[in-house]
């Protein structure tokens, strides 16, 4: 017989999702919702958020709230926070899975480091007064080390890593987990069709591999998991030599 | 939005031909794209009719939500790249079935609006398209208009088997039929010969709701037609109570072949095991059994990929139906053909059709239809099949177009005597032909 320790059990939590309509977060949020947690799913796109929201209640029977916001204003964000608190009576954790990847440089900038960084701030004062809780933000391999082919999207999320980890020393004294996700090729709209991609994993292997850092509490999780690895040898080559590859 | 060059096939891996694809993850997004482009759900049709070949190929796969499921009145709304496998998964449990199947779960419901599918209950429940309560369909122009029976009906049959020609399917609805439980009860009835397999067809005794003859088809002589007629309807509650009757559950696992097969694998001698084997084990008298709808209707979803069993250079599926007055002896010249030619059809199946329905380039019509997998590494594919397709024509038959990859534009004309008046649908709603596919080029149809 199989013993169940308490630890092992993964409770019902009440979950809010920033960046839904991401293929990521979408995945995610199906895990998460067959598994019986309470979420909050906020997304930019009010069609889409009502579509994937509606889908994943049909699907799994379980009555999830949606909100908007527009993450670019940042303004914005305190509010589209505390309605996911009143809606869902409190939060046990948040999952950030906005990112963004395109040819305005500025643009890039702004949603994948300072957007992100105002966010998350909300959240970790509303975490450091609770005592209690994760957050859970995605970031890059492509922050682990500048290469020329997607060195301005690499540093925004690289920028974020570091924010992430100063973020997780903060808050380890007022029991909060802080998880860095470094997913590789994910099968998203951010990839589809770009040449030279290997390894390249579905957004629900993704999703799922999320769902279970709740319960796994890492520091650091790179998805799938060989990535590490990956990413190990990359970062090991000397400078003098990297600047000389085409990667 | 980004363009993907990949080389494509249909289920049939013949042809392959390369395509631009790109993959909308929003509804919104959902759009005429170029002045070539078609819509492709999961890429099960056998032979071209979702490649589009050096044009755009739009992928539904990632625009599969639920958007209602009434589970009272059993009426289920979703996008159209949802699979059909998701929506049992969704209404078996609540109470509910398809109305109308495919021999494949994992199809998109949009591919089977666009080609009409009919199952293995077309002789008494028609096809899917009778069923289809409306469907949002995003028209060349970028317009977005609700299509129904009561509601822009031209638009809506010419959509229904147009084989996504008159513009994107984007959400449907659809009725559901009522079930007590997920299984089928099931019995398997042999015959000796072709005639016997066609009187069989006909009688009530062994008719039931659904019912289909699998056809030895490499057996002559004597025995030339043989089959085993599999009858089956949902079960009921006393029969579900039956606690003395066998059941076969839903297999466990999938497995997939994890390459493509070496071609010739499928050669004469192992079919004609295969068929031995099979007829000797269903042809005994056995009592009826109740098999799980996974088993009676998807049987080949068991293994993940099986059309690699042909290998690499993939294989046809011919499918025609040929009218009741000339079906015996049509589908009897088919079969001759077949085994004058020495042709190892590892798959034959035979099953009665029923009324059509008002869609203009809908397959089904009343009479029989005969569905072979002939691989293509027979090399002289292309004249034996316009040998069947003049036997078909001859006897008024036709071609189903989601199979086909090899009919020309004068035989397709000839087998579907609606088609003038579909043109003048597509004509109204796509004059400059933006919707087309590999398939409508060959066949010219919509130019």
């Amino acid at each position: 017989m199989k013993i169940i320790s308490p630890f092992d059990k993964l409770t019902k939590q009440k979950i809010m999702i920033v960046g839904c309509t991401s293929a990521i977060a979408r995945a995610t949020a199906a895990q998460l919702a067959s598994q019986r947690h309470s979420l909050y799913l906020i997304g930019r796109d009010k069609e889409e958020t009502k579509r994937i929201c509606t889908d994943l209640i049909i699907r799994y029977n379980n009555p999830i709230q949606h909100g908007y916001v527009d993450i670019e204003s940042l303004d914005n964000h305190q509010a589209c926070f505390d309605n996911a608190i009143a809606a869902l009576n409190g939060i046990d954790g948040v999952i950030f899975s906005i990112g963004y990847m395109g040819e305005d440089i500025n643009k890039l900038l702004w949603i994948n480091y300072n957007c992100a960084v105002n966010f998350l701030e909300i959240c970790a004062t509303y975490f450091e007064q609770k005592k209690y809780g994760f957050i859970i933000a995605i970031s890059s391999v492509a922050g682990d080390r500048g290469r020329q082919s997607n060195y301005i999207y690499g540093s925004a999320k690289g920028g974020l890593t570091i924010y992430l980890q100063g973020l997780r020393n903060r808050l380890f004294k007022s029991n909060v987990n802080v998880v860095t996700i470094k997913p590789g090729f994910v099968d998203t709209p951010m990839t589809f069709g770009l040449p030279k991609l290997f390894l390249v994993a579905s957004p629900e292997i993704v999703g799922k591999a999320i769902a279970k850092t709740i319960l796994k509490k890492p520091n650091v999780a790179y998805i799938p998991w060989f990535w590490r690895y990956i990413m190990l040898i990359i970062k090991l080559i000397p400078e003098t030599i990297f600047k000389r590859l085409s990667l | 939005m980004r363009k993907l060059l990949k080389p494509i096939s249909g289920w049939a891996n013949y042809p392959s031909q390369n395509c631009y694809l790109i993959r909308p993850e929003k509804y919104c997004d959902l759009a005429c794209h170029s002045s070539s482009c078609i819509p492709r759900g999961q890429g099960k049709s056998y032979g071209d009719a979702s490649l589009n070949k050096d044009a755009t190929v739009i992928l539904t796969e990632k625009l599969n939500r639920f958007i209602a499921f009434d589970k009272e009145q059993g009426i289920l709304t979703a996008e159209a790249g949802i699979t059909l496998a998701e929506i049992l998964n969704l209404i078996v449990p609540a109470g509910w079935f398809l109305p109308v199947t495919p021999g494949t779960q994992y199809v998109s419901i949009g591919g089977c609006v666009a080609t009409d599918v009919h199952g293995k209950n077309h002789h008494h429940s028609g096809s899917l398209g009778n069923y289809i309560i409306e469907f949002e369909l995003i028209t060349a122009n970028q317009k977005k208009i609700i299509c129904s029976p009561t509601q822009h009906t031209e638009i809506f049959w010419a959509t229904i088997g147009g084989m996504g020609l008159t513009g994107i399917i984007g959400t449907v609805r659809l009725k559901l039929q009522p079930i007590n439980n997920p299984f089928m009860y099931t019995q398997h009835y042999a015959s000796d010969n072709l005639e016997q397999t066609f009187s069989m067809l006909e009688d009530k005794t062994y008719d039931d709701n659904y019912s289909v003859a699998w056809i030895d088809c490499l057996k002559t002589g004597k025995q030339f037609g043989r089959s085993i007629i599999m009858s089956a309807h949902h079960a009921t509650k006393e029969e579900i109570d039956r606690t003395y009757l066998y059941r076969k559950m839903a297999a466990k696992k999938q497995y997939k072949l994890p390459f493509n097969f070496p071609s010739g694998v499928l050669n004469r001698i192992m079919i004609r095991t295969f068929n031995e084997l099979y007829y000797s084990k269903n042809a005994k008298n056995t009592p009826p059994y109740l098999s799980h709808y996974q088993h009676y209707f998807y049987p080949l979803d068991k293994i993940k990929y099986w059309n690699r069993f042909y290998g690499k250079k993939g294989f046809i599926q011919y499918q025609c139906v040929i009218p009741n007055p000339r079906a015996y002896s049509g589908i009897k010249q088919l079969l001759e053909v077949l085994t004058q030619r020495h042709c190892n059809s590892f798959l034959g199946v035979l099953k009665r059709l029923g009324k059509a329905n008002p869609a203009p380039l809908s397959f089904a019509i009343p009479g029989y239809t005969l569905a072979l997998d002939i691989p293509v590494h027979n090399n002289n594919i292309l004249s034996l099949t316009s040998k069947l397709d003049e036997i078909v024509l001859a006897n008024h038959g036709r071609i189903y177009l989601a199979k086909d990859a090899l009919l020309t534009p004068e035989k397709f004309q000839n087998m579907y005597p609606n088609y003038p008046s579909w043109l003048e649908i597509k004509k109204t709603i796509d004059p400059k032909n933006y919707f087309s596919s590999s398939l409508s080029q060959r066949l010219k149809i919509g130019s």
